[in-house]
């Protein structure tokens, strides 16, 4: 039997990881996978959770993350295909409308 | 023989987003990340959670990723992108990434009792899971359905092309 | 029937919401249909509920109907009540019955103007805001008609707002008489604080139960009676009233006879126990009438302007209106306001007939001879002449001559010789009017005289009634050597006034003051024949002998220019320092300043919005950091 302890510490570093990723990469595609990353180490943690309390409910929320993940990459990676078609570049640095 | 595959997969899952990390080209990245989700796949099986090792590999292993593989060839950039020139934000990143890796070990200690406690031992079948789903978490559920048709439509309103253009 | 009478203020407010609202799509027929058919229903209204009134006895009045608490705070309650008693009763009857014969005759006045939508919606309102002053059963309600009152004379001298002096004059009407406004406040603060109702029932009785002193009462109704000089056009705040020329002539007309001046009237009569108990205050009422009246009359003797010459006759009458009330013959000064209203307003639009005639002109000295062109107007207009100048057995002779009966019965003859002598000048510049403007050789201008012609049915119809009025209204207040029971109109309004200085005079003494009267009008009469007829070159030899008289009374005693210099440019003045010191400099610079802070602010802000989500990721990584510590320690 593993101890839960082990998953949990595998899932901190995923997150960890997805982070560093997150701020070291520089294009958008990359970045949102990062971000992905970090959503599974999320999903670890649930479900490690889950089974040390014997509880089925934390593998419904990792259920339920999943699904938002998917609608999330659908509609983050139409943006980032519009940002392309507009500014032929998907540099994150590059996107700074926003700039006060 | 669960240890090893654990740490098996722990090492695959860890060496592939680190890899992520070093290579410039897109198309790897997203290959590389197949491989770790795959082997979380796999670490969700060895945590008795069956239903959603195979979810996973089926949604985010296979259907995410190649969405994404999709839009990467679909940006086609021929050069990749150097990383990150020196600059004090990444300093200021890295020493708040090390601050959040004390804590989240620090508020993870008091649970460890917990976590390495016996429980467990049943597989938690689909069938009971499923149970759950289209009881307690109806409503989600039909929500979740409601969501992911209006992600799908934004998706597709978002990407066409317009007439006139 | 009675009860419905609370529905005769709202009829033109009704109209005149729908007027404003909707006044722009209407058809032009439609809404002159509508605006006179609503003052038409609430003068049937009045009339139903005064004959209601004749039959139910006299302990019930006055009826009072309160719609809903208006204001309420603590103990002191304010109703949205209306009531309905004889005094309330004339004034609705002459209101509306005198306002829905001056909607008719606009119809056709007001044809070719392009605001006739807007017009019709300031008069309805103008029409509601008087019936709810004269019906209102307490004095803060009466004070919203009154400001009403204020407001549409504003809005309507002002009609033609494009022309500066239209505009003008609206604002010096709105402005002159809010300054009586502040004097009828306070004494409706005055009313709350020692009284502690504001219901006209409840005022009387307190007075009548003597729970006011006659010092506090000469207080409060010398309060009242400076709102009154205001709205009223009094010395010293007339001047307004002469400028209000500038409005459409019905609306002169309106403001003149029915609505607006004669506010001030009413308000006395309605506190008349206030007066009654206050000498000083009546005596105050009773001189300032009377030097009004002989002193407005004056001013009218030399102007050119037909209108004018109008707009002064009526500040002299509005004085002997107040010489009745001053006197404690508030009876006989109700009386004269009711007669004054027909043949005011008969005058008034027979000026505006001739006016339409001549293509707007108003100088007399371009007129004359007019006779043979307005066989209509012109006889309208000499029975208005003939009734103001008090001529025996038109309206106008009853009313003055009960008032200056009274005056000289209650020993006040200075206040009676003053009369007297206005109504000398009374009958001469009417009469100089008449002979001016119809009689003499013609002088006019000839592409006028091209355009010269009778006004339609429309306007000449409402000349008729108002005629045929001027001549019989006086009839039901027959003085008192006719026959004792005659006189109807005293008795009727007894239970509102209670004649408490109505003295009775020996028949020999009635009869001579008749005479003098009558002697009176008829010398009037008689010395403008002479100087305008007879020896047109009167006029110029006085003037040559006496430059300054002349010139004085033209200027109208330099009032207006002695109040610009006095009143109006320290005001002006001291405005434009404060303007230009505070406004300029405290105001602007707060909220210039205020901007100035928040735009800098915003730019240095804005240096943390840096566009690039790395960044914004950076401060959501330290908001965790932050929270998660917050939670571990």
């Amino acid at each position: 039997m593993i101890p839960g302890s082990y998953f949990f510490i595998l899932s901190v570093i995923l997150f960890i990881l997805g982070v560093i990723a997150f701020f070291v990469k520089r294009d958008l595609i990359t970045q949102f996978l990062s971000i992905e990353v970090m959503l599974n180490a999320g999903n670890l943690a649930f479900i490690a959770f889950a089974r040390a309390l014997n509880s089925l409910h934390g593998q419904v929320i990792v259920f339920f993350i999943i699904t938002v993940a998917a609608a999330e990459a659908a509609v983050g990676l139409a943006i980032i295909l519009l940002i392309f078609r507009q500014k032929k570049t998907i540099k994150s640095e590059d996107m700074n409308l926003m700039k006060g | 023989m669960a240890h090893f595959l654990f740490f098996l997969l722990a090492i695959v899952c860890v060496g592939a987003v680190v890899g992520m990390i070093f290579s410039r080209n897109q198309a790897y990245n997203a290959l590389l990340l197949v491989l770790a989700f795959a082997a979380l796949g796999g670490i969700f099986g060895l945590l008795s959670a069956p239903f959603i090792a195979v979810v996973q590999i089926i949604i985010y292993a296979g259907a995410i990723m190649v969405l994404f593989i999709f839009v990467i060839m679909m940006i086609n950039l021929r050069e990749g992108i150097p990383p990150e020139k020196k600059k004090w934000t990444i300093y200021l990143s890295a020493v708040l990434a090390f601050i959040l890796i004390v804590e989240l070990i620090l508020a993870a200690r008091g649970s460890f009792q917990a976590l390495t406690g016996p429980g467990g031992e049943e597989i938690a079948s689909p069938k009971a899971l499923g149970k759950l789903l289209f009881t307690e978490y109806l409503y989600p559920f039909e929500i979740t359905s409601i969501l992911i048709i209006a992600a799908l439509v934004g998706a597709i309103i978002l990407v066409k092309k317009k007439e006139e253009e | 029937m009675t009860e419905i009478f609370w529905l005769i203020p709202f009829l033109p407010l009704l109209s005149s919401f729908i007027l404003a609202i909707f006044g722009r799509t209407l058809p032009k027929k439609y809404i002159s249909f509508q605006a006179c058919l609503a003052v038409f229903a609430s003068f049937i209204i009045s009339v139903i509920s005064f004959f209601g009134l004749l039959k139910i006895s006299q302990e019930s009045y006055p009826l009072i109907k309160s719609l809903f608490t208006w204001i309420a705070s603590g103990s002191f309650t304010i109703n949205f009540s209306l009531q309905f008693d004889p005094l309330s009763a004339v004034m609705a009857m002459v209101v509306s019955g005198v306002g829905f014969i001056i909607h008719v005759y606009s119809v056709g006045y007001m044809d070719k103007d392009k605001g006739y939508s807007r017009y019709f919606t300031y008069l309805n309102l103008f029409t509601f805001a008087m019936l709810l002053l004269v019906m209102s059963s307490n004095i803060v309600l009466m004070f919203v008609g009154w400001e009403g009152v204020g407001l549409c004379s504003y809005l309507l001298i002002g009609f033609w707002f494009e022309k500066d002096s239209a505009a003008n004059a609206g604002k010096k009407a709105f402005i002159v008489t809010r300054i009586g406004d502040l004097g009828f406040l306070l004494g409706i603060f005055f009313i709350f604080v020692h009284i502690g109702s504001a219901e006209f029932t409840a005022i009387n009785q307190a007075i009548s139960g003597g729970a006011v002193t006659q010092g506090l009462a000469t207080l409060i109704a010398l309060l009242l009676f400076m709102g009154a000089v205001g709205k009223s056009a009094q010395i010293p705040l007339y001047v307004w009233l002469p400028d209000a020329m500038e409005g459409p002539t019905p609306v002169s007309a309106l403001i003149h006879a029915a609505t607006m001046v004669t506010a001030g009237v009413y308000m006395v009569c309605r506190m008349n126990l206030l007066y009654t108990l206050s000498g000083t205050a009546a005596l105050v009422v009773g001189v300032i009438g009377a030097v009004t009246a002989v002193y407005a009359a004056t001013m009218a003797l030399t102007q050119n302007d037909i209108k004018r010459v109008l707009a002064y006759s009526t500040i002299s009458q509005i004085g002997y209106m107040f010489i009745g009330c001053g006197v404690g013959a508030y009876s006989a000064g109700m009386f004269h306001l009711y007669t004054h209203a027909f043949f005011k307003s008969l005058l008034f639009l027979s000026a505006g007939s001739v006016m339409h005639a001549l293509s707007g002109e108003l100088d007399m000295r371009k007129m004359g001879g007019l006779r043979k062109y307005l066989p209509f107007t012109y006889p309208a207009f000499l029975i208005g002449a003939i009734a103001i100048a008090g001529v025996p057995f038109l309206s106008g002779f009853f009313s003055k001559d009960a008032i200056l009966t009274q005056a000289f019965a209650n020993k006040q003859y200075f206040i009676w010789i003053l009369g007297v002598l206005g109504a000398i000048l009374t009958a001469f510049y009417m009469f100089r009017l008449i002979f001016l403007t119809f009689q003499g050789e013609e002088r006019l201008e000839p592409e006028a005289k091209e355009h010269l012609h009778e006004s339609p049915p429309v306007m000449t119809i409402p000349l008729g009634i108002l005629a045929f009025f001027s001549i019989i209204a006086g009839f039901i207040g027959v003085p008192a050597v006719f026959g004792e029971k005659l006189n109807w109109f005293n008795k009727f309004l007894e239970p509102v006034m209670r004649p408490g200085h109505e003295v009775h005079l020996s028949i020999q003494t009635e009869w001579l003051l008749i005479i003098i009267s009558v002697a009176v009008a008829l010398f009037g009469i008689y010395l403008a024949y002479i100087f305008y007829i007879k020896k047109p070159q009167t006029p110029h030899q006085l003037n040559a002998k006496f430059p300054y008289v002349y010139k004085l009374l033209y200027n109208k005693y330099y009032v207006d220019e002695i109040y610009n210099a006095v009143f109006v440019k320290p005001v002006v003045r001291g405005s434009e320092i404060v303007y230009d010191n505070f406004d300029l400099k405290v105001i602007d610079g707060a909220v210039n300043g205020s901007a100035s802070v928040t735009g800098l602010s915003g730019k240095i802000l804005s240096y943390l919005q840096t566009g690039l989500i790395k960044d914004y990721a950076l401060v959501f990584l330290f908001g965790v950091i932050l929270f998660l510590g917050y939670l571990l320690f």
